[in-house]
């Protein structure tokens, strides 16, 4: 028994947290701000600083290897990696809600707070080791991202935040149902004890053969499966997408999914990773990638609404996504955060060049974005790039993910996973080009002019050249995300 | 006095009638309190896990408190979406929250 607290033990490295701790502080401050601020736009500089001083932070902890807070805090190159994705996606939904706030006059400190605590919680979510902190950093990025979807405050915005705090409600109940079972199986909720027990019980047999185990996989699964929008946990994504503020839903697409996928890809590999168990999770992991990739596009093809189209068409890119998680080899793993990274930048282009359209057209719907080409070229450009990189035709980033990833499975022998991912992006491209061909070839339905603001403007001009850079010159991301995995096989 | 068995089918009923109702029930104030049931269902098998495995430790306790913790953050926020809901729609039942769908 232990009766005195050891700090020793415990050994709690401020610097291994500081990013978060400075982004914490960051989000107080903001709300605190809005208080005595005149010119709510200090507000958006606040938190960009914010974001700016723990992205050097977390720069400074890359190459270090340490575990601390009992190690329930981790500290590798795939944390480092995440964190860094997910302040650069936050600094651009930052940079991108400028536009969107003036619809709601009162409350912008808290927005702005909300968005950095759903970072914090992100970037915690990619570095924990334990199970308590994992269940605590995933419910501070969702009841933040909950009550962002309903920021509005109209119709829409409640049902869509109603529905999806009742639908993470009950797959996260669901999720903690399975680390009970495997505390259960396992007497720890440390990562690395959990991968131990489970490395003795798994060298006598197959997974089937060990219920406990088994269920508390699945149940991880539903929990982790909500967060990266896979069918059949994808119930709640079109709605809570269409409902939301823009700006929260370009966010929600990217930065919810790649937490997702880094819980998945620490969880999994280290506690799941024996080879007798991960050869019969993989084909429910390449399962799910066909049905997710091919409902999400073919439901996707008959939607009016943009922002419903791209909710279905994040749902087929979990699919694509899960292609690279079902292989198994560094090359697969390297090939999800290359492809996460891709898919930011141009989800965030597509999602940002909406919110500028539609602040001239008072639209989301396709057929309102008639005419685009000649009244708004920059943006229809932006806009169609984005489109073409989704479908996955070079010079894209999209096209070089799609090919890393593919790559990454016909090496492993998954042959008929990729003809099922080419298949379906030939399928998608039909729906993709319809807003591009609306935008050139579509008459104006009324001269509208709203010139997006500077910030507006450079969140868009990053998201294009991030997607086309990616898309000319990707091996250094290729190296950086191949040194990141480096730890999930040591 | 109940064994380690017991607890989990006590915690094995409760989790599926939390379920149950959180997938049938039409009141969304209803479908949360179901909600709150799995919750604690997890909590009481976290417990007995806690005391049969490892009765030194008190991680499954531990654990309880901060599931407990968090539930009670999650009802205020739920609480206060369903209001601004309420105060749109006049009704806080699912199968009238239809303005969205496929």
């Amino acid at each position: 028994m232990v009766s005195m607290i050891d700090l020793d033990l415990i050994n709690p490295n401020l610097l291994h947290l500081a990013p978060e701790l400075s982004l914490f502080i960051a989000a107080f401050a903001v709300i605190v701000l809005d208080l005595v601020a005149r010119d709510k736009r200090l507000l958006a500089w606040v938190s960009g600083a914010g974001l700016a001083i723990a992205a050097t932070l977390a720069l400074g902890l890359w190459g270090e290897r340490a575990t601390s807070f009992a190690d329930a805090l981790i500290v590798d190159e795939l944390s480092v990696f995440f964190k860094l994705l997910f302040l650069g996606i936050t600094f651009l939904v930052v940079l991108a809600s400028q536009d969107y706030v003036r619809k709601f006059e009162r409350f912008q400190g808290e927005y702005y707070g909300l968005i950095l605590f759903a970072c914090v919680g992100m970037m915690l979510v990619a570095s924990v080791g334990e199970l308590v902190s994992l269940y605590i950093a995933l419910e501070l990025q969702a009841f933040s991202l909950i009550a962002l979807a309903g920021f509005l405050k109209d119709a829409r915005s409640a049902e869509s935040s109603v529905k999806f705090l009742l639908l993470s409600a009950i797959s996260t109940a669901v999720m903690l149902y399975g680390m009970a079972l495997l505390l259960g199986a396992t007497g720890s909720t440390y990562l690395t004890d959990i991968a131990g027990r489970t490395r003795e019980a798994f060298a006598a047999g197959r997974l089937a053969d060990n219920a406990p185990l088994l269920l508390a996989l699945v149940f991880l699964l539903v929990g982790f499966g909500f967060k990266i929008a896979t069918i059949p946990f994808q119930m709640w994504v079109p709605d809570v997408y269409e409902g939301a503020p823009t700006p929260i839903t370009a966010y929600l697409s990217v930065a919810s999914k790649a937490a997702g996928f880094a819980v998945l890809l620490r969880v999994f590999y280290a506690v799941f990773g024996e080879d007798t168990v991960a050869t019969d999770w993989r084909m429910l992991v390449a399962v799910l990638a066909i049905v997710s990739m091919t409902v999400g596009n073919v439901a996707a093809i008959a939607q009016q609404n943009i922002k419903r189209m791209l909710a279905y068409s994040t749902i087929a890119h979990a699919g694509y996504i899960m292609v690279g998680l079902a292989t198994l080899t560094q090359l697969g793993q390297g090939s999800v955060l290359f492809y996460l990274v891709a898919y930011s930048f141009t989800n965030l282009g597509a999602f940002f060049a909406i919110i500028a359209i539609a602040n001239r057209t008072g639209s989301d719907e396709i057929d309102d974005f008639a005419g685009m080409g000649r009244q708004a070229p920059f943006l229809a450009f932006v806009l169609g790039v984005s489109l073409v990189s989704l479908i996955g035709l070079p010079p894209t980033a999209g096209f070089m993910g799609k090919l890393y990833v593919f790559n990454a499975a016909v090496q492993d022998g998954l042959w008929w996973l990729v003809l099922a991912g080419v298949l379906n992006s030939v399928l998608s491209a039909y729906y993709y080009l319809r807003p591009i061909r609306v935008m050139y070839l579509g008459e104006p339905k009324a001269a509208t002019s709203s010139l997006p603001s500077l910030p507006m403007r450079a969140a868009l001009a990053i998201s294009l050249g991030g997607v086309i850079l990616l898309g000319i010159l990707p091996g250094g991301l290729i190296d950086l995300a191949a040194s990141a995995v480096r730890i999930l096989t040591a | 006095m109940p064994g380690l068995t017991e607890y989990l089918l006590l915690s094995a009923v409760l989790f599926t009638i939390g379920l149950y109702g959180a997938l049938v029930k039409r009141n969304v104030v209803v479908v949360l309190m179901c909600v709150e049931i799995m919750l604690n269902a997890v909590n009481i098998a976290m417990v007995a896990f806690s005391r049969f495995v490892v009765p030194v430790e008190l991680t499954g306790q531990v654990f309880a408190v901060f599931i407990m913790t968090v539930a009670a953050a999650e009802v205020a926020l739920g609480l206060a979406i369903i209001l601004a809901l309420y105060a749109h729609r006049g009704t806080v039942d699912t199968t009238n929250i239809d303005l969205m769908k496929f």
